[in-house]
């Protein structure tokens, strides 16, 4: 009984993806019936209602397909304008949107290879979710 | 079936757009709910109206929940029931839509449908924050972007797949610059410069101040009625032929395509199909540029021209007053303003006007058929309504 409880696969939700995202891992939902992949991950598959799903690792990194430089920002974000910001596609053409740093802003370039950096911490209040960042792949 | 119409409207009304200090949501409401009855005589309101639904995105900008009863006391529409419609910044063209879904269900035969938004008590970042509610939180609004970078994402792609400008951008605000400077209602009724627009500053790149529409206060409002009816309130009746609306996701990373709005493109042609109308029929448009990028996609998206092309339509003058297809007369979202709630119906107001022959200076001679565009957040909900002169 105990082994089963040990191997029981995480919840596919998005609390999970963000404990996911603590430990440096990019993960994402796989559905076993149609092939469908989510990220972020979904309980129940939006193609084919399935809910036999499966976890999939993404390596963290990935090309930018599109960006920006925002000059006014919510509250939260205001400290670090202007600043870059992109949608990155990763493996099996998933998508992740988030900000780019150490990158000059004439440097910015669709195509161009990116990692993700991970901020494994958390704030005392809710959503107390970690974040990430994207930089220049170093070649 | 096709072209049959689905509602008349027999009236319609708005507020003042603009920066309205002394005054909150409910009375702005009132105003127009004030010149749709006033344009109607032969209507009785607390006898004839029999339901009201409006759009209001966020009541964080007033704090107030449960507006459309409020609402509805100050019209004077008691004790009609009366409920609140919300997909972003399209939330009153829902409330249309369900307004004319009222009426075609055959339970009511005139209701009254409207919209509006305060903002401007908000500073510029309160309302940011609320206005960005409406983007997916955990992945966008977590990670730091802004409705004007989500419409900057899709620039910048649209640029990179078609060679779109930031000079034709600026083409956009010029013309509904142009526009609202002879649009009363309008929140900034002045013209301006390539150059102007050009040179204001950064947003969010591409987007600069004048690619952006503006933070406004205002109300809508338009009286639907069982078209059989129309003519015991009116004696120019337009009838609303055609309504479509899609959905997508909300975050705009999740989308295939980021150059154009699967979204708009489903509601457009639900509504061409249902109006038995072609693109190329349409003789006036009002459409959704809350970004001048957004009126360039919204010309392919509806079919004015081909994808890719929405750049050199805007240059070829194709969208102006004085052009083959004249497209937000009013001003747009830009000029006139965009209260976000109030829009979807503001637009069926300036259509209203167009058709019967009531939009003064910025009149287009001779339409007949009007089309309304009106997006929700970065795309995940569209609606496209068809108008038709009596």
């Amino acid at each position: 009984m105990e082994e089963t409880e040990k191997t029981e696969v995480p919840p596919f939700t998005i609390e999970q993806f963000y404990k996911f995202l603590l430990e440096k891992r990019i993960m994402a939902a796989q559905c076993e019936e149609c092939g469908a992949k989510f990220l972020p991950p979904r309980p129940v598959c939006s193609n084919c209602y399935s809910r036999n799903l499966t976890w999939i690792q993404l390596k963290p990194k990935g090309k930018l397909v599109t960006y920006t430089i925002i000059y006014v920002a919510s509250q939260r974000f205001q400290p670090f304008v202007p600043y870059a910001y992109g949608i990155v596609e990763l493996e099996n053409e998933l998508r992740l949107p988030g900000m780019i740093r150490e990158v000059k802003h004439e440097d910015l370039k669709i195509g161009m290879r990116l990692e993700v950096v991970f901020e494994p911490t958390v704030t005392e209040e809710w959503p107390q979710w970690p974040n990430y960042y994207f930089k220049p792949l170093k070649q | 079936m096709k072209g049959k119409p689905l509602v008349a409207v027999v009236s319609a009304g708005l507020s003042k757009f603009g920066k309205m200090e002394a005054f909150t949501g409910r009375e702005l409401f009132v105003e127009a709910v004030d010149e749709a009855l006033q344009r109607c005589p032969d209507l009785d309101p607390r006898k004839d109206v029999k339901a009201t639904f409006i759009g209001m995105m966020s009541e964080s900008f007033e704090h107030q929940g449960h507006v459309a009863p409020v609402l509805s006391d100050w019209a004077g529409l008691l004790p009609a029931p009366a409920i609140r419609t919300e997909v972003a910044c399209a939330s009153s063209a829902a409330a249309l839509r369900f307004g004319i879904f009222s009426i075609l269900s055959g339970v009511y035969d005139v209701v009254l449908v409207g919209g509006l938004e305060k903002m401007t008590k908000r500073s510029t970042l309160e309302a940011t924050e609320f206005l960005g509610m409406a983007a997916d939180f955990p992945f966008e609004q977590w990670t730091g972007v802004t409705f004007p970078g989500l419409y900057a994402l899709m620039a910048t792609a649209h640029m990179h797949r078609y060679g779109t400008t930031e000079e034709q951008m600026g083409m956009v605000a010029v013309k509904n610059h142009h526009n609202g400077a002879l649009n009363p209602k309008a929140h900034l009724q002045k013209e301006v410069t390539l150059d102007d627009a050009l040179s204001s500053r950064m947003i969010a790149y591409p987007l600069k101040l004048y690619d952006c529409s503006l933070i406004s206060d205002g109300a809508s409002c338009a009286i639907l009625a069982r078209p059989e009816l129309a003519e015991k309130y009116t004696d120019s009746p337009v009838y609303i032929i055609g309504s479509g609306q899609g959905s997508d996701t909300l975050g705009l990373f999740q989308r295939e395509d980021l150059t154009s709005l699967r979204a708009a493109r489903k509601a457009a042609r639900e509504a061409y199909e249902m109006a038995g109308v072609e693109p190329k029929d349409v003789d006036v448009a009002e459409v959704h540029d809350c970004f001048t990028i957004a009126e360039i996609i919204a010309y392919e998206d509806l079919g004015f021209c081909k994808p890719g092309e929405g750049g050199k339509f805007i240059e070829d003058g194709i969208p102006m007053l004085d052009g083959e297809l004249p497209v937000n007369p009013s001003g747009g979202l830009k000029s006139k303003g965009h209260p976000v709630g109030a829009t979807g119906v503001a637009q069926i107001y300036e259509i209203f006007l167009q058709l019967t022959g009531q939009a003064e200076k910025r009149q287009v001679e001779g339409c007949r058929i009007g089309l309304t565009h009106n997006v929700g957040g970065s795309g995940a909900s569209c609606f496209v309504h068809i108008l038709k002169g009596g």
